[in-house]
């Protein structure tokens, strides 16, 4: 059974929930220490994260790059607009693939459930349209690997 | 992918709520534009608007049956979408299990300083 689920809501938001075996100060610092954050926000297998900036702070900026070793990259930059350690993170993010996608406003909260945390992402995107462009394709290179799976099973 | 299925179009034929209500009734089974239109406050060539909208898609068949054009749901294009968002779930899924890696990791390296102490 998969810990996470991924849904639509309304016309222009998507929420993700986790839940994970550690506190929640632990999980928050997983998203805002830039060394932490290097090792798992990878998407699929090959790909780095050789740039990883952070700024965590109300207004700060953030930057992340990646790289699959195979002269293919993107990055994501972004600005913080409120950080509520360690329960709460607010900030908009765009993707340039090589133009920048539309903002993507995220409130990321860390909620502690028994000795663990419950990880609500709440996505909310300008319109119907955008979120239906991230659905259908700003997610594609997360899925490479899956295809390949996929293709293994068959 | 199927073949009927046009995933942009897909997405974008979901963001509206009313297309999204015409899915759920034709869910229960088929229907005519007519018996569609019931529940709305809007006019059949509305509704036959949206309905086109979510044939493109590939979400929604129709069939002839003498005047009328009884739409369904087309399952395969809903079970491709089902499969698309499953894949989607599996992907931010692998982030997340490096994730539990990388707090296991902090959980143990607390634990190893406790000893020390």
């Amino acid at each position: 059974m998969s810990k996470l689920t991924l849904k639509t809501e309304g016309d222009t938001q998507v929420v993700v929930t986790r839940r994970f075996a550690a506190p929640p100060e632990a999980v928050y610092r997983a998203h805002t220490d830039p060394t932490l954050v290097q090792k798992w926000l990878l998407g699929p297998e090959g790909w780095t994260m050789p740039v990883c900036l952070i700024e965590a702070r109300p207004g700060g900026r953030f930057r992340y790059e990646w790289k699959n070793g195979k002269g293919r990259g993107f990055h994501i930059t972004g600005e913080y607009l409120e950080l509520e350690p360690y329960s709460r993170i607010v900030h908009v993010e765009r993707m340039y693939l090589p133009d920048p996608t539309p903002d993507n406003h995220i409130e990321t909260r860390f909620d502690a459930d028994g000795t663990g945390t419950l990880m609500t992402m709440r996505m909310t995107l300008p319109d119907a349209q955008t979120r239906a462009a991230m659905l259908a394709t700003g997610m594609e290179r997360g899925m490479e690997a899956s295809y390949a799976r996929l293709e293994g099973m068959i | 992918m199927n073949e009927g299925l046009n995933l942009d179009a897909a997405f974008s034929a979901l963001a509206d709520p009313t297309r999204r209500a015409i899915l759920a009734r034709l869910a229960k089974g088929e229907a005519t534009v007519m018996e569609l239109a019931e529940p709305f406050e809007m006019t059949q060539p509305a509704i036959s608007q949206h309905l086109k909208v979510l044939e493109d898609a590939g979400l929604v068949a129709r069939r002839v049956e003498g005047t009328k054009r009884p739409r369904r749901l087309a399952k395969a294009g809903v079970e491709a979408m089902d499969q698309w968002l499953a894949m989607l779930r599996k992907a931010l899924e692998r982030n997340y299990e490096r994730l539990d890696e990388v707090l296991a990791g902090l959980e143990q390296a607390k634990t190893k300083r406790g000893e020390k102490r």
